[in-house]
């Protein structure tokens, strides 16, 4: 018996319920995507009111359109600020290429957690993001990708049956297509709000990537700060090749947790990037300006190697 | 409820054990009968049990360990130290073992049994090298076609600096990855605690049964609350809310079955429960025996791909 007393043969008939598309075309199916609207610039315009961001890390004001041309990387001390879903994925893709990924995933409430509906229709508003991942295909440098970017603006990037639902389904399509995966994690881990169905995501998400790569698809993953938890611990450490942006905390269990259990003070620049890299488990730590770049030029260096399927 | 009752029960049978022993005494005799009584009714009481008092029983050191269930399961066991890159991590126990004549690999969290093996074994809570010795284990089963049966629990994965430095994300999403595709029956059961990614990575299983006082989770209650409420003193709270009964989670068709206990919890007739998981791996083992190695490896996939499919279609005809 599974779920609300269903049998076993009767869950399986909701598989084809989550098929979003069953269409087994070489051709992008136009159906599974969208274009997202475009935003209206209206801030820029305006030039007498410069608004000010603050640094997370030097506290130094720097004028708004500084800082959004400079990708919110700080130009007075280079600190890696974050930069919200929307704006990373115009950054990476060549104008105009983006598609958004068509799967819808209603809201869900396994443990009728207080005000949490209300919680995620307020980001959703806030953010213009479905839930706590932008998924979609677009070229890099002409080269088609299918491009997921975790928002950690939306309850941390945490991961629920939304979150990994939407990276289950990308990891497919993108198998069915013969695409590449560029991913850019973000996240606090699983969402505790879901209980135990996020903790599943984790196996979840972890087969797709799998089987995904069984069949020889090329996945580029970036971790961005902080990436933790149960996002770390699954899809976010599996990548063929992986990069991670300066400065971003990257482990599984929380500095402060760790802090706690061990008694003693954690060494200076301990989970960041660098570490990372020190301790084996970073390809290369990349700058933001140069994502672009360096993403493009690893897809280009696969570009020959077509797999077998 | 469950610890007053608890520590009740325990002292009634340090008296019971003591009054025995009084040989021709009509006075013990009596009170021994007495006691029993108590202990009957105080039992009876066990029948409804909140989630805490689960919480409870099933971090009770008198539950019976990995160990244990070695000794009462299986024949033959050959203990495998050791992941062959850095180290020994004694906080998972695994080898190989005859189960009914079959050879099957066995593995599982290692929390001891008193205190001195508790810090021995770290609590039960591995580090990366414990994932990888997991794997390399695992890998072994699927080499030469043994079914692996796992035992889970865990207050999770150990929130260590060395843990970390050694990439405790990327074990525990290595395991996840490559369990998911074994071409081998994999067979869970969570038997204490399964706390948080911890307890899953070895956990993605073709059945994951449950024992009726164990419970599984995202995160342990204590840091469910600090999470959510930056106050780990509300984990009763949390207990209630976050649907870790193994009742629960066969709702939600997380777990494909729920092993018995008795009153009281499994420390009362051990014996009796051992039987029962004895069935269930036959009848299982049998069952995944008519599967080829590529449908076993998809059968694993779909459970944990539509696992959650269900709610999601609910969902979506209220929405609509």
């Amino acid at each position: 018996m599974g779920f609300l007393g269903k049998t076993k043969s009767e869950l399986a008939k909701y598989a084809t319920v989550l098929k979003h598309s069953n269409k087994d075309t070489e051709e992008l199916n136009s159906d599974e995507f969208e274009p997202v609207a475009a935003k209206p610039e209206k801030t820029e315009k305006q030039e007498d009111s410069v608004e000010m961001i603050t640094c997370s890390s030097c506290k130094k004001e720097i004028p708004s359109n500084v800082m959004k041309k400079n990708l919110f990387v700080c130009p007075e001390c280079g600190a890696h600020n974050k930069i919200s879903a929307v704006r990373r994925m115009r950054s990476m893709v060549d104008p105009g290429t983006f598609r958004k990924l068509k799967c819808d995933v209603p809201f869900v409430n396994p443990l009728n957690y207080p005000d949490y509906e209300e919680k995620i229709t307020k980001l959703q508003d806030k953010t213009g993001l479905e839930e706590g991942v932008l998924i979609g295909v677009g070229e890099i440098y002409g080269q088609k990708a299918m491009i997921a970017i975790m928002g950690s603006e939306f309850l941390m990037g945490s991961m629920g049956i939304a979150v990994g639902e939407k990276v289950t389904y990308a990891f497919e399509v993108a198998d069915k297509n013969k695409l590449p995966v560029v991913m850019f994690t973000a996240s606090g881990g699983a969402r505790m709000q879901e209980g135990i169905l996020s903790l599943m995501q984790m196996a979840k998400t972890s087969a797709a990537v799998q089987r995904f790569s069984e069949h020889g698809g090329l996945y580029v993953v970036c971790l961005t700060h902080p990436t933790t938890g149960g996002v770390s611990a699954s899809f976010a450490t599996l990548g063929d090749i992986t990069l991670a942006e300066p400065g971003a905390l990257i482990g599984f269990a929380g500095p402060r947790v760790i802090e706690q259990t061990i008694g003693q003070k954690l060494p200076v620049g301990f989970q960041r990037a660098e570490y990372l890299e020190t301790h084996g488990f970073v390809d290369q730590i990349v700058p933001r300006g140069e994502m672009r770049d360096v993403v493009g030029q690893i897809l280009k260096l696969h570009e020959r190697k077509r797999w077998s399927l | 409820m469950m610890r007053e009752i608890d520590e009740r029960l325990r002292d009634i049978d340090r008296e019971i054990e003591e009054e025995s022993a009084k040989k021709d005494d009509y006075a013990a005799d009596v009170r021994v009968k007495e006691l029993k009584a108590e202990k009957k009714k105080l039992l009876r009481q066990c029948a409804d049990l909140t989630p805490a008092d689960k919480v409870y029983l099933a971090r009770s050191i008198k539950r019976p360990k990995i160990d244990d269930y070695i000794d009462a399961l299986f024949d033959d066991f050959f203990v495998q130290r050791g992941d062959f890159l850095s180290k020994e991590d004694k906080s998972i126990l695994g080898g190989i073992a005859m189960f009914h004549g079959v050879p099957v690999t066995v593995l599982g969290h290692r929390k001891g049994r008193n205190i001195n093996e508790n810090m021995e074994f770290n609590f039960g809570m591995p580090e990366p090298e414990g994932y990888r010795k997991a794997l390399r284990l695992m890998k072994q089963a699927e080499k030469f076609g043994r079914p692996i049966i796992t035992f889970i629990d865990t207050p999770g994965a150990y929130p260590g600096l060395e843990a970390e430095e050694h990439g405790q994300a990327n074990a525990i999403a290595k395991n996840l990855a490559e369990m998911s595709s074994l071409k081998v029956p994999v067979i869970a059961i969570v038997t204490g605690e399964g706390s948080s990614g911890g307890a899953l990575a070895i956990g993605v299983a073709n059945s994951v049964y449950m024992l009726e006082n164990a419970v599984y989770s995202v995160l342990s209650p204590e840091g469910f609350a600090s999470i959510l409420w930056k106050d780990s003193n509300r984990s009763a709270e949390a207990c209630e809310l976050m649907k870790l009964t193994a009742q629960d989670l066969k709702h939600y068709g997380v777990i494909d079955g729920i092993v018995k206990e008795p009153l009281g919890g499994i420390q009362q007739n051990p014996n009796k429960v051992y039987r029962e998981i004895d069935a269930i791996l036959t009848l299982e083992l049998a069952r995944y025996k008519k599967m080829s190695p590529n449908e076993l490896a998809k059968n694993r996939y779909d459970k944990f791909r539509y696992m959650d499919a269900a709610i999601i279609e609910e969902a979506k005809k209220e929405k609509a």
